[in-house]
């Protein structure tokens, strides 16, 4: 199933400028000269930006071409480890866009936002129910912005409590770049420890790493090695014991939704990623949604706002209201801010976060329902696990043939990169001849020549036969026409592109020439 | 539900292919006592007929009110190509476009618009988007720190008249590492940064001096003098604009009489085709000069080529970025906002650079037939002297909130009431107009303010 795509380069916004054309029909219409008079001329602009100038149908035709030129979940299988890139079902994108909810300004009054207050309302308590955490906020906007907001109420928490030498976050080596970098961010050192050839964590490396310093850990579980991390209860006695405190990276949180729950584990904090687990789209790098949980004990530090529910019957108003529509009507939801929260690591977005997102999220959450939570888990392991078995039979190595795949798995090339002269990078390019995108490329950095694959739940069973197809045509040709493999790919708009003549000589805008 | 396409059939097959009985068994590593029991606090699913319905009525709630708050996101006409082109399945259903050869779609929409948002700025350099405006301010000031070598106090100088929730932000995310967020009040009769103020650092280490223009009052700063004052000693200056108004004055890249220009230019792009949307997602923007791009936080997209020698795109500088330098990367940041991104480069190629200044002209005038309308009602009158762009604060002879509800209830947003961030102005309200609004949206604004004042007087 060979793709064949159009390979003429579509040509830049601004080779189709010509001065004095425009999308007239969308400007406002020309105030009189005198409406900008008073603007003091030391301040004025005096070179109009290069802005293309173009018709309406000439921009339509040159994004919708772009368009075609990207390969997305509604086209292509994206088998991205570590991303969960399934579908992103249509009904939340619409209901999210109704003209009330894209019109409302951050800063309406709460009598007129009950409607969108009581979704976010219940979204937090939906998440709370599905990561078995005690408080949520949603405000961070991407998952290393939630792990800021994890993080830095860990470092609030020990400082509340006059603890202030924990200042280091312990990371095992095959953690997500995000984490180390989000420790810096907050203040803190990393340590890093080792995993066994298991995929689980060294014990002894983690009790000769935790002590009067430990801030705490941050792990993904599973793991980036697609493995599930079985002493996790151990692991979390020891850090606890140790005075620290247990971060959950959700990027993973797909793999075990309705199944097993973070705070279950004895995780303190937790990040979800809304764009993973709760099919919210990735938007060619975003947005995103961060939102954060807690256990009791970090409540107090939550980033604001959030959402609460005023309620004479009941103090902490936990749970949905039975009817959303009543406590609408009373004008009961209402932000909490720094009055309700004195203890907050504060504010971390100009408004709320990716509201538009979150709504996403929230719709997607009450179509699934509590048994399509399960459902999620279930199938994305059901299909990780038939993918890795096929792709054993037909002769590929897993990185830990031991261990149950979880949502996604690990498969190495690292023989046919020895014995071939072929690297992951020739698989991943010749894959997209196959109209499939690569799966994830050398990360974890820990397993040479890795392929990460994560199918998600919503492809079907013919799908990832297509694809195990796909690789085992790929192997064929690397044992037989291997140049075919290590100059792939042939049916994109570009080959491969020059990455260090793009680091050397900058190119980072377009300039007019003459 | 779910999303989930297996038949019974498929499953197993699939699970006679893995050799387990069951899906139950694929997580038999995971312990038993841990196992969820119940999901009892999540609802049953619904259809999309039902999930419809319920948004509709959530929807519905809320309204759609006449609106003339402002304060850092902005109504604008948004083109209806813009969201008809960016929800296309293919911009909206894609990853971060790190298979570039797969990704030629989304990497040459972001070198477009990186040169858009040079442009505008007057700046040689942007990146792909951060997470919002706060947050833009909040990787600015950490980025001078790195930049700025000629300083080692880790201290912003942020005049109050910086969006009181940027500046919020900057301490909350960038507090941890050691910098310190000072104030520098504003002259009372004029709203805006006088050199005065300024007085008092003349022989202190600065790293940088923020400048928001307009300010968050709308007032026009002296930009080019207070630019001056920060390179003179050695500060950055990182200013804070809204790109509509780019359109009309001065890109920060031309601030200060030696041309030279801001340092780092952050601002939140929402105007540019992001509806309001309860506050998100909008998208942060960052344009920098050429000599610093490699202490500039998040992706950034080159043109290069292939191995045929064809023209393609991809993301570069990435060893500045946490999934390769880890714990020594510029900033933690890999998603970031790229939908917005398209939504606002699309906006930007409809607009053009004679439609941007027409809509910031026509706001402008829209803001200035606003406050005079209102200032002609009884009791409320400007707080400050000078230009401003499109909002303005006025002032009322007894409490806003009152008025406001009042004013709610006939369906119109009066403004952001300020008492709380400036309990010193007295009963304050910053009320902004874009071209959105017509000479009969300010006359019913005016309407329904004599009616609303009449009863609270009467109350």
């Amino acid at each position: 199933m060979m793709r064949t795509q159009d390979k003429a380069n579509e040509k830049l916004i601004f080779d189709y400028s010509h001065p004095g054309r425009g999308a007239t029909d969308q400007w406002p219409q020309q105030p009189p000269a005198a409406a900008t008079a008073d603007l003091p001329q030391h301040l004025r602009r005096t070179k109009a930006p290069l802005l293309p100038e173009v018709g309406e149908l000439e921009a339509v035709r040159h994004f919708t071409r772009l368009s075609q030129l990207n390969f997305s979940i509604d086209t292509h299988f994206y088998p991205l480890g570590s991303c969960t890139m399934k579908y992103n079902p249509k009904a939340c994108n619409q209901y999210a866009m109704l003209p009330e909810f894209l019109g409302r300004h951050p800063l309406a009054p709460e009598s007129h936002g009950q409607g969108f207050l009581a979704c976010m309302y219940e979204l937090q308590e939906m998440l709370k129910e599905v990561t078995g955490m005690q408080g949520v906020a949603l405000s961070p906007m991407a998952g290393a912005h939630g792990e800021f907001a994890g993080v830095a109420m860990i470092r609030a928490y020990h400082r509340s409590r006059g603890d202030l030498a924990r200042n280091e976050i312990i990371v095992p080596e095959a953690a997500h770049g995000t984490n180390p970098a989000t420790a810096t961010m907050c203040g803190c050192v990393v340590r890093e420890i080792p995993v066994n050839e298991e995929g689980d964590i060294e014990l002894d490396a983690l009790r000769a790493a935790v002590g009067p310093n430990t801030a705490g850990i941050m792990l993904t579980n599973p793991s980036t090695l697609g493995v599930f991390e079985r002493r996790i209860e151990e692991v979390a006695r020891i850090v606890h014991a140790a005075g620290g405190l247990l971060y959950y990276d959700g990027a993973n949180l797909n793999a075990i939704l309705g199944k097993v729950r973070p705070g279950d584990m004895g995780f303190d904090v937790i990040h979800m990623n809304l764009h993973k687990t709760f099919s919210t789209p990735h938007g060619g790098g975003g947005p995103g949604a961060g939102a954060v949980g807690v256990s009791a004990r970090l409540r107090p530090f939550l980033p604001i706002p959030i959402v609460g529910l005023e309620d004479g019957n009941r103090s902490a108003a936990e749970g949905i209201p039975r009817s959303a529509c009543d406590a609408t009507r009373d004008n009961r939801y209402r932000w909490l801010a720094e009055k309700d929260l004195p203890q907050s690591i504060g504010r971390l977005s100009g408004f709320m976060g990716n509201a538009g997102v979150l709504l996403r999220a929230y719709i997607y959450m009450r179509m699934l329902g509590r048994e399509g939570m399960s459902q999620v888990g279930e199938y994305a392991t059901l299909n990780a696990n038939y993918l890795l078995a096929r792709l054993k039979q037909v002769g590929f190595d897993a990185a830990y043939p031991s261990r149950r795949a979880s949502h996604e798995f690990i498969i190495t090339l690292k023989r046919q990169a020895r014995e071939l002269d072929v690297t992951t990078m020739d698989f991943a390019k010749r894959l997209l001849d196959h109209g499939i995108h690569a799966p994830t490329t050398y990360f974890p950095l820990l397993v040479p020549e890795c392929l990460l694959i994560e199918p998600t739940e919503t492809e079907g069973k013919d799908v990832l036969d297509a694809f195990v197809a796909a690789m085992s045509q790929i192997q064929q040709e690397a044992e037989q026409e291997p140049e075919r493999v290590t100059s792939a790919p042939h049916t994109m708009p570009v080959r491969r592109l020059d990455d260090v003549r793009a680091a050397k000589q900058l190119d980072l805008r377009w300039k007019p020439t003459a | 539900m779910a999303f989930i396409p297996h038949t019974p059939a498929d499953v197993e097959a699939m699970l006679a292919a893995i050799g387990v009985a069951s899906i139950e068994q694929l997580f038999d590593e995971i312990p038993a006592s841990l196992r969820v029991k119940s999901l009892d606090g999540v609802p049953v699913g619904l259809n999309e007929m039902q999930v419809g319905r319920l948004m509709s009525e959530r929807a519905r709630a809320d309204g759609r009110p006449l609106c003339f708050i402002g304060a850092g996101a902005y109504e604008h006409h948004i083109p209806a190509a813009v969201w008809a082109l960016t929800t296309r399945g293919e911009f909206y259903s894609a990853y971060t476009p790190y298979q570039a050869e797969a990704s030629q779609g989304t990497l040459q929409l972001i070198y477009e618009y990186q040169s858009m948002m040079s442009s505008l700025t007057g700046m040689e350099v942007s990146n792909a988007s951060l997470y919002d405006g706060a947050s833009a301010v909040a990787e600015a000031s950490l980025m001078a720190v790195r930049a700025n070598r000629k300083s080692k106090s880790l201290r912003i100088l942020v005049p109050r008249t910086l969006n009181p929730q940027y500046r919020r932000v900057a301490v909350a995310t960038a507090g941890n590492q050691g910098l310190r967020f000072e104030d520098v009040p504003y002259a009372p009769d004029a709203g805006v940064t006088p050199l005065d103020a300024l007085k008092k650092y003349a022989s202190e280490d600065v790293t940088a001096l923020v400048i928001q223009q307009p300010n968050f009052f709308g007032q026009l700063e002296d930009v080019d003098a207070l630019t001056d004052w920060a390179h003179a000693k050695g500060a950055f200056v990182i200013a804070v604009v809204n790109p509509t108004s780019l359109a009309l004055l001065k890109p920060p890249g031309e601030w200060g009489s030696s041309g030279k220009g801001a340092d780092i230019v952050v601002g939140d792009g929402q105007p540019l085709g992001v509806p309001l949307s309860s506050g998100g997602p909008y998208f942060g923007f960052m344009t920098t000069r050429m000599e610093y791009v490699r202490q500039m936080p998040g992706r950034i997209v080159g043109r290069t080529v292939d191995l045929n020698g064809r023209e393609g795109f991809t993301l570069t500088l990435q060893a500045r970025e946490q999934h390769i330098r880890r714990a020594k990367a510029t900033s933690n940041i890999c998603t970031n906002q790229g939908l917005l991104v398209t939504a606002a480069t699309i906006y930007m190629s409809l607009m053009g650079p004679v439609g941007l200044e027409r809509t910031a002209a026509a706001s402008h005038a829209s803001a200035k037939d606003l406050v005079g309308a209102l200032t002609a009602v009884k009791g409320v009158r400007r707080a400050f002297a000078g230009p401003f762009f499109h909002e303005a604060v006025v002032l009322f002879d007894r409490p806003v909130a009152p008025i406001l509800a009042a004013l709610a209830s006939r369906g119109i947003l009066g403004g952001l009431d300020l008492s709380e961030h400036y309990p010193e102005l007295g009963y304050a309200l910053l009320v902004c107009a874009t071209e959105t609004k017509t000479k009969s949206d300010i006359d019913s604004y005016v309407t329904a303010l004599t009616e609303a004042v009449q009863a609270v007087r009467a109350a």
